[in-house]
């Protein structure tokens, strides 16, 4: 769900090459719209799951599953949630970048680096660290705070970006009308990150709704966590898929609210030449509690978890690292990671060239159902693959291609998102060049459009991995019998109250994913870079 | 439409491709797990080390497992259902898709563990306990019978796991023996008094840190907190609500063979495996702490006699647990 983070780039005037709409290359273009037809078709089977279910149940039924004092309950709780976490997930992320992009603060590229490192920490493993730190945490605080220190980097990336990006021409221009400082930074500055927080503030949003783990160990009922809890004590009832579907609106609506607030104003910067780099802001007596915020909040977004995590480490001795058990989860991750990505890889493909070589009306909204689905939570997903294959399915029933279906759903904006932007950057005219020199149109489109854009779909690719290596609910509610991947491994031992025994999987997950994360890291720096 | 074709090719082949890499050579019998992964684990080592015959396991909840099976109809890949409770194997009985136990096999556990229907068998049994902490509660604060925890008094003092498939069992027992009014009146005070927590091991460490004053939960988490490090249960003990009390019942672990098994044969000999020494031995042995219900069979020598627990009487059979999830979702505990 970084999609996003990169979507921000958008609106600050990315080049497109393909300037006319061609559907030269005519005869890929059929083909490649039946298979973004397909996947879209594909996309859609959960939100049409829910609704067929419905209609099966019938409108009393509904009525009295819906509207129900313990979905106001759990309505409140999520919007509770929403309401504290998003602002303090603003505020600190816009700080954190202020601090690390526009002020000299003594080694800000280490800060901004460590900043960004709790991205590679799977949420449920910050609240099992919070937890096992401060036993008695629980409840709406815990919540907040919890997830507050998880979900800061998905803000502060797109954030940075855009701070590093600015044009210090209208700064200055402000502060010699007269404007002070701070008044500079809220009058120009903010507005010019409204993008990017927009951006950001969805995919917190959206993860906020989706997670299920880290909530469950600080006991805070949220949608996703009742779901799981129907599903566990009456499998994939009515009252379970209903739930699903108050969860499916708020996600739209909050899908809705980021296009209101995104607006529709133009943020590039218009005139010859590119802008001169910012000078930093020079912090003098400030410096100490620049470098004591950007220390405290380290040390309680990588500090706490990491400390922790070696703690039950050195707890459970070497007894905790069972290779039995933990070869083959490896190895499960590491194949679903893998084939997951290239999937979506493979299924983004034909929805990312519509959208560059044809775009259009109905190309728009197969784009506009993908992203919509690839909001859904994995629990909503996993609940409507469930049903769809126990009923009408069973071939596909528990195995491993359903799995990778849910996969595919849920991380395919991710795909699109950097398969889009790649593509946009391999010019049309070499496809024609070489179709003109005898090559068939599929062979050229092969040959040098999807070679361009390669780099755009391994970064997708790691994306999708990354997001498929932490992935739980939907892992747990689908997975072939006998498989198990870190996450459903880590989340069997800390159940049981295990927690030594959970903490080589943790270990493994941030391993696998460290790489990852600086990845993105380094791409949203290089995009930036001026 | 090459491409398009290719596209798919490319896809199907990589999908096919996956299910050869992560298909087991051969799963063996394919159990639905409800019961504690690490009890079955052992019983599964075990029962391999000496018959040859592999298991793998599905793990989840009892009335998550007991429904999906339902779903499934005899189109079911499992081969066996073990549980932590009766209702839910109750379920799958009534939903006809058990088969019949070997005779040899019902005989070696006592009436009282199975049912009638003798399409699956007690394989171990659990009571019903009030674990309280000892510094805030002296014993004559304890509650008397557990229809006092829906009084007022106890508001946010205690906890439960109510999603869980153990305390639902607790429920759909205080149903068969009170009645649908009672329950449901006691389900809407405990909503008012209850701290819920996920797990009952989660709840018993709320009681130990203080966070509750007590919770209704199962025996064993104590004596296997107390074999292990004790860190959850230092300061808990343990009240038996006792005098046929709808909070002493004894819950029944239940195993059974699916009609659409294809492996039937081997399936029974698991459970018969189970139910007679091997798998007995493990509960006296092990760190389980469940009871066992094999005739002649000892329990963990730990425990308090089942015997003296005066557990109410209660038909495995009759246990509800449909309507359970019903009342429980009107009371908003789900």
């Amino acid at each position: 769900m970084t999609a996003s983070v990169q979507e921000t780039g958008h609106g600050a005037g990315q080049p497109r090459f393909a300037v006319f709409p061609s559907r030269r290359p005519g005869s890929v273009g059929p083909g490649m719209s039946g298979a973004a037809l397909l996947v879209t078709l594909g996309a859609c089977l959960p939100i049409g799951f829910i609704v067929w279910v419905a209609i099966q149940s019938g409108w009393p039924l509904v009525w009295a599953l819906v509207f129900r004092p313990r979905v106001g309950e759990l309505l409140v709780n999520t919007l509770l949630l929403v309401a504290f976490t998003l602002p303090l997930c603003i505020l600190f992320s816009v700080g954190l970048a202020w601090i690390t992009e526009r002020s000299n603060l003594p080694g800000a590229r280490i800060w901004s680096w460590l900043v960004v490192a709790p991205l590679a920490i799977p949420a449920f493993v910050h609240s099992y660290a919070w937890v096992s730190f401060i036993p008695s945490l629980n409840g709406l605080f815990a919540a907040v705070l919890v997830s507050t220190l998880a979900y800061v980097p998905f803000l502060y990336l797109p954030v940075a970006a855009t701070l590093r990006r600015l044009d210090p021409s209208l700064e200055e221009a402000a502060a010699s009308l007269g404007h002070a400082p701070l008044a500079v930074f809220i009058k120009v500055v903010v507005p010019q990150l409204r993008l990017a927080i927009c951006g950001g503030g969805l995919l917190v949003a959206l993860h906020l709704l989706a997670e299920f783990g880290l909530y469950v160990m600080v006991r805070f009922d949220t949608f996703t966590t009742a779901i799981v809890a129907q599903f566990q004590s009456a499998y994939n009832g009515p009252a379970a898929n209903m739930l699903a579907g108050v969860l499916a609106l708020c996600c739209f609506t909050f899908l809705g609210l980021e296009i209101l607030l995104r607006g529709r104003e133009r943020y590039a910067r218009v005139g010859s030449g590119v802008a001169r780099s910012l000078p930093a802001a020079p912090l003098r007596v400030w410096t100490a509690p620049a470098l004591a915020f950007c220390a405290g909040w380290v040390a309680l977004a990588v500090g706490v978890p990491i400390v922790t995590l070696f703690g039950w480490l050195l707890h459970g001795g070497t007894s905790v690292w069972n290779a039995g058990e933990i070869a083959p989860a490896v190895f499960e991750t590491l194949l679903f990671a893998g084939v997951g990505a290239v999937l979506a890889t493979l299924s983004a493909l034909p929805i990312a060239w519509l959208s560059i070589r044809a775009p259009g009306p109905v190309q728009r909204v197969i784009e506009g159902l993908n992203y919509a689905v690839g909001s859904l939570p994995g629990v909503v997903v996993a609940l409507s693959l469930v049903t769809i294959t126990v009923r009408i399915a069973m071939p596909l029933y528990q195995t491993v291609v359903t799995v990778l279906l849910a996969y595919v759903l849920l991380f395919l904006p991710r795909a699109i998102v950097s398969l889009r932007a790649s593509l946009a950057q391999a010019p049309v005219e070499l496809e024609q060049a070489a179709a003109s020199l005898g090559r068939s149109p599929l062979n050229a489109l092969w040959t040098v459009t999807v070679r361009l854009a390669a780099p755009g779909a391994a970064a997708g690719m790691a994306l999708v991995a990354l997001g498929i290596v932490n992935e739980l609910t939907a892992t747990q509610m689908l997975a072939p019998n006998g498989a198990r991947t870190l996450a459903t491994a880590f989340w069997a031992h800390s159940s049981e109250l295990d927690y030594a025994a959970a903490a080589p999987y943790a270990l493994l997950m941030i391993i696998l994913s460290l790489p990852l994360t600086g990845l993105l890291h380094a791409q949203t720096r290089r995009r930036a870079a001026p | 439409m090459k491409l398009f074709l290719r596209w798919i090719g490319a896809a199907a082949g990589l999908i096919a491709a996956t299910t050869l890499a992560s298909a087991q050579e051969s799963t063996g019998l394919l159990v639905y797990n409800a019961q504690h992964v690490s009890l079955t684990q052992e019983w599964a080592a075990q029962f391999t080390k000496e018959t040859g015959i592999k298991v793998t396991l599905r793990n989840g909840g009892d009335t998550e497992l007991g429904n999906q099976i339902v779903q499934e109809g005899n189109k079911s890949p499992a081969d066996l259902f073990l549980t932590e409770n009766s209702p839910a194997i109750s379920l799958v009985d009534s939903a006809g898709l058990l088969a019949p136990l070997d005779p040899q096999t019902l005989a070696l556990v006592p009436d009282a563990y199975r049912p009638a229907s003798g399409r699956w068998i007690g394989i171990a049994a659990r009571s019903t306990v009030f674990a309280y902490n000892t510094t805030s509660l002296k014993p004559d604060d304890l509650p008397k019978s557990l229809l006092d925890l829906a009084d007022p008094k106890w508001k946010g003092r205690w906890a439960a796991s109510p999603n869980g498939a153990d305390f639902q069992a607790i429920v759909s027992a205080l149903l068969e023996l009170k009645g649908e009014d009672v329950t449901a009146k006691w389900l809407k005070g405990m909503k008012e008094n209850v701290k819920p927590f996920q797990g009952n091991n989660a709840a018993m460490k709320g009681v130990n840190t203080g966070q509750v004053e007590g919770a209704v939960i199962y025996h064993y988490y104590y004596f296997g907190d107390q074999a292990k490090t004790g860190e959850n249960s230092q300061k808990v003990g343990l009240h038996y609500f006792r005098n046929q009390d709808p909070g002493a019942f004894v819950s029944v672990s239940g195993g059974g063979v699916l009609a659409s098994s294809k492996k039937k044969e081997q399936a029974q000999a698991f459970v018969t495996w189970i139910v007679g020494k091997g798998g007995q031995s493990i509960l006296r042995t092990g760190t389980s702490f469940e009871y066992a219900v094999g005739k002649g069979e000892a329990s963990h020598p730990r425990l308090p006699p089942l015997v003296d627990l005066m557990a109410p009487l209660v038909e495995a059979t009759k246990l509800n647990s449909r309507k359970v999830t019903e009342l429980m979702i009107s009371a908003g505990l789900l």
